[in-house]
């Protein structure tokens, strides 16, 4: 795989990424292209750069472990995981289909590589949590990084984990919520508030990190400063556009959960470039 | 037959699964055990105390408990998490649905107080539903041990089981049924006496009532099998085929909802293979409430006498 910390080379990766997305939920017909486009930058800046990993051995032991919580956001986890070199990336358009490795959300059945399979909202930072402790007992240098979203915060798991992740100080855990503000139904802040983000969580006794999470250079400096931080999780609240890159899709809670039509994807596509 | 066991009283199986596990702790440190806030009663403050640093202590929270027991055995570690059955299958269920189950993640899931014989605490921490939740987890075995012995082997080979594994103890002293070197297989049920004209097939603390209402039933010149079927899930296919065929008449005895634990899934087998007069013991459409254990039982018909009862039922309708 390529590895960069290259600024205009993660934005062309991005590029793609958002590309695969929009063809990939385009031929499905069905699919989560909102949030999975607001986290591209995220995903791109973990596996290309920040994440100590090796698509060729996914099984070595002191890797570090991602989580997708917010499985609905699969395609990009997909893409980042062909463009890296884990799965086949000239399937990626079986995305959905009966048989497909490329399942509706992410299925450890059908790819291994994967840490998780994931989808029911609410259990993925508990779950990376038991991962981060057998790091800890094993004294492996393995990090765990979990992608929430934000509508998923509200789901009582979420809290059970946070308080465990503070008190137990359990400081080789990342969380990154992604904060695009839409969930399916509308805006986070109609449907049911989560503000005050940064309080809430700094409360539970985590480190808190305010990012714009499409900011490439941003995001590498709030995970340098993650890992600097011991003592306590950190948590990079990564404030983001839903249906990011693609102009009728932002901030759109439509494209939540909507894929795009034929000519939606020709739009889409070009617009990415 | 049935009389040859003496059925003293013996520890609980809550009290064996801490000492199996503080075994395996000594044996393998990758074994690793999480509680929530209820280690005194489930008994892992055993290992807790032995081994601190791969004990867990998850709060009153029994869902992020089994999240994190399925991340640790994720990462290659032979996990345990704990709690009241009542509380880790109710309050953990999608958990071990998701992160378990259908994740393929070899967690160790024990669940203690079951059924009604918890007692003075009542229906709230009452479990008569967990044989159900467990069974209805794709690839999940499940156990159900009738004593102290049976208890600390199963949970010894239950951690080097392959797949995602529930355990249900309980609360109460209960009868020693097994002498020590008794031999127990997963998926394996024994039979405990010779019978001819019924068999018990039964789970829990339930299998010593029946070895006991097999001896009253010795009396009146009836010859009744007993069965401890102590893995649930999968289930013995042969040995109740073999009942069935043989005996005719199976009794099947059990301290949970009867028409959703060991005697539903028992009936499957029996209609696919060998169809036969069937009477199902247990609760019955209702939680049972507060009181001595023994008088809790008495009052929802789970003692020996009752489950007699019921065999001269399932009898009466055999010779039609």
């Amino acid at each position: 795989m390529t590895r960069t910390s290259d600024l205009s080379e993660l934005q062309s990766i991005a590029r793609t990424v958002r590309r695969d997305i929009i063809e990939m939920i385009g031929a499905a017909k069905s699919g989560h292209p909102g949030g999975s486009l607001s986290a591209v930058e995220i995903l791109v800046t973990l596996y290309f750069d920040v994440m100590k990993h090796d698509p060729a051995n996914p099984t070595w032991p002191q890797r570090d472990r991602f989580i997708l919580s917010k499985g609905h956001a699969a395609p990009v986890l997909y893409s980042v995981m062909a463009e890296t070199g884990y799965t086949p990336k000239d399937q990626l358009n079986t995305l959905r289909r009966i048989g497909s490795i490329y399942q509706g959300h992410p299925d450890r059945r059908f790819i291994p590589a994967l840490e998780a399979s994931t989808g029911s909202l609410g259990v993925g930072l508990s779950l990376g949590l038991g991962m981060a402790e057998a790091a800890k007992l094993d004294k492996s240098p393995s990090r765990t990084y979990v992608v929430l979203g934000d509508g998923e915060i509200q789901e009582g798991q979420i809290w059970e984990a946070a308080m465990y992740a503070g008190f137990h100080k359990v400081d080789n855990i990342v969380a990154i919520l992604d904060n695009n503000r839409i969930q399916l139904d509308g805006w986070v802040k109609d449907i049911m508030a989560i503000e005050p983000l940064a309080e809430k969580w700094a409360a539970f006794g985590w480190h808190v990190i305010e990012v714009d999470g499409h900011d490439i250079v941003a995001l590498q400096a709030a995970f340098a400063e993650a890992e600097a931080t011991k003592g306590k999780p950190s948590i990079l609240i990564a404030h983001t556009v839903k249906g990011k890159g693609v102009s009728f899709m932002e901030n759109n809670p439509k494209y939540h959960g909507v894929a795009p039509t034929k000519e939606e994807v020709e739009l889409a596509l070009k617009e990415i470039g | 037959m049935a009389a040859k066991y003496e059925l003293k009283l013996g520890a609980a199986t809550r009290e064996a699964f801490g000492k199996a596990l503080v075994e395996l702790g000594k044996a393998d440190e990758n074994v690793v055990v999480c509680d929530a806030d209820l280690s005194k009663s489930t008994f892992t403050h055993l290992f807790g105390k032995e081994f601190p640093n791969r004990f867990f202590s998850c709060g009153i929270a029994e869902a992020n408990m089994v999240s994190i027991g399925a991340g640790l055995a994720s990462s290659g570690k032979v996990a345990f998490v704990a709690s009241f059955s009542a509380f880790v299958l109710n309050k953990g269920f999608e958990q071990l649905r998701v992160n378990v189950a259908y994740s393929g993640v070899p967690l160790k899931v024990v669940g203690t107080h079951s059924g009604i014989s918890i007692g003075e605490d009542g229906p709230s921490q009452m479990s008569v539903e967990d044989i159900s939740l467990a069974c209805s987890l794709a690839g999940f075995t499940v156990i159900s041990p009738a004593d102290e012995v049976a208890m600390f082997s199963l949970v010894k080979q239950a951690a080097y089981h392959p797949g995602a594994v529930f355990i249900r103890a309980g609360r109460v002293k209960v009868p020693v049924i097994y002498g020590p070197e008794q031999k127990f297989e997963i998926g394996k049920g024994i039979q405990l006496t010779e019978g001819t004209d019924l068999t018990f097939i039964s789970t829990g603390l339930m299998v010593a009532e029946c070895l006991k209402a097999a001896a009253a039933l010795e009396a009146e010149g009836i010859s009744a099998r007993v069965i401890d079927l102590h893995t649930i899930k999968p289930i013995d296919r042969e040995i109740i085929a073999k009942a069935a065929a043989e005996t005719g008449c199976i009794v099947v005895a059990e301290e949970h909802l009867v028409d959703s634990g060991l005697g539903v899934r028992l009936a499957q087998v029996v209609a696919e293979t060998h169809p036969c007069v069937m009477e199902f013991h247990g609760i019955n459409n209702t939680y049972a409430e507060s009181g001595l254990p023994e008088e809790v039982l008495e009052k929802y018909k789970m003692t020996a006498a009752d489950v007699a009862d019921t065999a001269r039922k399932a009898l009466a309708r055999k010779k039609g």
